[in-house]
């Protein structure tokens, strides 16, 4: 399905998913939902999805993955369960082209919603229509103290990228550090570099030193590409006393920075300077470490 | 393995969680209540129904305990009726969720005509949905209340294996097992039931339909009473199927019928669970016998005072 949209692409994941009567019982539900259909009709809709259809993973292939960027550029649904799929078509198949509408109906849902159905709500971010006008509620749900949901906005989701304005992004890679998720899956890492995080980062990474506590590698990504004369002595600090991972961040931090003193840095560890260079580890394998 | 239906764990600390799963308590269930003083708004509901439901599930599932709920207007709140219809209003929008497995606590307090009225209401959207019901006794005229209780329920023609009289004690057991109810039974430290008394309880009346629980809340009353009392009935040689029954199958069977609450969730959970809202139970994980008084050491990156 090249160019498919994206309520067409999960509706035939959910039915593929799911036996035959199950799945004309999402049909109906989406033909219902196309038409004139009342709130209450969602509510049962979304209510009846996980009894109906079950919340196995979707198990996506990659064909399936391509088409979903085909379909939206950045969309990654490669850990979505069959119940977030089905649910999310619900959703979408009640846009009728009013926006104040849609963005009522939403909130309302995500107001009631329990702890399967915010992560899944959340996860649909970008795929909603109207995408300017959610922006305060994806902000919500980067401020939860339920990690899967600080994940389902901040993790494999364009969303934040295309819409946070430079403090919500700051805060929600700095809240990412701090709530212990990695940085590596959030969208647009690289791109949204900017002074103002870097100063965060640095920041935060002093307040874990001085309590003894351990600072991620992955903090030091988003510190390279914009370090000041501070920011460079504390990428030399990691350089000359972290553990090996926390040394080839440091140096792949540094092999980032357009700045000479950075250069001279590296010139000083040509072991893990020279792996840095060659991307070995790249951001992702220190993610993984 | 034991499962714990009568918990108010918006009230209790990680404490408390940390010690209900290293004695093997596996799944817990949070009925919707009254919170010590009365609420005044329907939005004070509906952020509680939706706490429950969600952020409570989630801080379960981090401790390796499911989490599951019951949604309902409690008796005492039916009293204050622009409060009761307004609740009446939203409840259907939290009665299919994931997780919910009865309408409840219901029933009466003070046996006033409101308290009748939205009890009975809520029979029938139970009925309509087939979800069991959770009824809370009341702690005044307790003998009558109960009765009414279940003659009401038998009127609005609910079927009482879908129907749980919670809160019981030696007066009014015979009454609720003879009528075809559920009997559960609250353990607290020193009012309504104490262990000894559950273990009498079993020792006269067997398991059949009958199953124990801690309620435990924002007062004194204790998260480990399922535990301590399964050790109790251990010690006075009730056997072990009995004590399986009445710590574990029965109300997994009661409120099993809703659908919403099933073994595997904690024996065998969903994928999507395992990476999201479950960290699944040390006891399991281990494989060791549940012991009552294990503490878990905290989270090492915790700051600590020594």
């Amino acid at each position: 399905m090249p160019n498919a949209a994206p309520i067409d692409l999960l509706s035939a994941w959910a039915v593929r998913s799911v036996p035959t009567d199950a799945a004309r019982w999402f049909q109906q539900q989406v033909t219902i939902l196309r038409s004139t259909a009342s709130e209450k009709d969602l509510y049962l809709a979304l209510g009846y999805a996980i009894r109906r259809l079950g919340k196995a993973d979707l198990g996506l292939a990659s064909e399936d993955l391509l088409a979903a960027r085909a379909a939206r550029p950045g969309w990654n649904p490669s850990d979505w369960s069959i119940d977030q799929a089905a649910r999310l078509a619900f959703i979408l198949a009640t846009d009728n082209g009013d926006a104040a509408k849609f963005k009522v109906r939403l909130e309302q849902l995500f107001r009631t919603a329990d702890v399967g159905e915010l992560i899944t709500f959340y996860r649909g971010l970008p795929l909603y229509p109207y995408a300017e006008l959610h922006v305060a509620r994806a902000r919500e749900g980067t401020r939860s103290a339920m990690q899967p949901i600080f994940e389902a906005v901040a993790h494999r989701n364009p969303y934040p990228l295309e819409q946070f304005d430079e403090n919500a992004w700051n805060h929600m890679v700095l809240k990412a550090l701090f709530v212990g998720s990695k940085l590596d899956p959030i969208q647009g890492l690289d791109r949204r570099a900017n002074p103002g995080l870097m100063r965060m980062l640095c920041d935060y990474a002093h307040e874990r030193w001085a309590a003894s506590r351990p600072v991620s590698p992955e903090l030091w990504r988003c510190v390279g590409p914009h370090a000041d004369m501070r920011a460079l002595d504390d990428l030399a600090h990691v350089l000359s006393a972290g553990s090996l991972i926390e040394r080839q961040a440091a140096a792949l931090a540094l092999s980032a920075s357009p700045s000479p003193a950075a250069r001279e840095l590296l010139a000083r560890v040509p072991e893990v300077a020279g792996a840095a260079a060659a991307g070995c580890p790249g951001w992702a394998a220190i993610a993984a470490s | 393995m034991f499962v714990d239906s009568h918990t108010h764990m918006i009230s209790r600390t990680t404490d408390d969680y940390e010690r209900m799963a290293a004695a093997g308590v596996v799944a817990c269930i949070e009925p919707a209540f009254w919170l010590g003083q009365p609420r005044t708004h329907v939005g004070s509901y509906i952020d509680y129904l939706s706490m429950i439901c969600g952020f409570e599930r989630f801080r379960a599932g981090q401790f390796g305990l499911r989490h599951y709920c019951t949604v309902g207007l409690n008796p005492k709140e039916a009293n204050n009726e622009e409060l009761a219809e307004a609740v009446m209003e939203i409840l259907p929008r939290y009665a299919l969720k994931e997780g919910v497995v009865a309408i409840g606590e219901l029933g009466y307090d003070e046996q006033s005509a409101l308290e009748d009225k939205y009890y009975r209401l809520q029979l029938e959207l139970a009925k309509e949905l087939s979800l069991p019901v959770m009824v809370h006794t009341p702690h005044r005229d307790k003998r009558q209340g109960t009765l009414r209780s279940m003659a009401v329920a038998l009127e609005h023609k609910l079927d009482p294996t879908y129907v749980v009289i919670d809160h019981n004690n030696e007066e009014t057991v015979r009454d609720v097992l003879d009528r075809g109810f559920w009997a559960a039974f609250s353990i607290y430290p020193f009012t309504k039931m104490g262990n000894e008394r559950m273990v009498e309880i079993v020792r006269t009346y067997g398991a059949e339909r009958i199953f124990c629980d801690s309620a435990c809340d924002w007062g004194v009353s204790d998260p480990l009473a399922v535990p301590k009392t399964a050790e109790l009935m251990r010690r006075a040689q009730i056997s072990e199927e009995h004590i399986r029954k009445v710590t574990y199958e029965n109300p997994l069977a009661a409120y099993g019928k809703s659908g919403q609450i099933n073994e595997q969730d904690w024996l065998n959970p969903p994928a999507i669970d395992q990476r999201t809202l479950y960290m699944g139970n040390s006891v399991l994980r281990g494989g060791q016998a549940p012991r009552i008084d294990d503490r878990k050491p905290g989270i090492d990156d915790n700051l600590k005072i020594a």
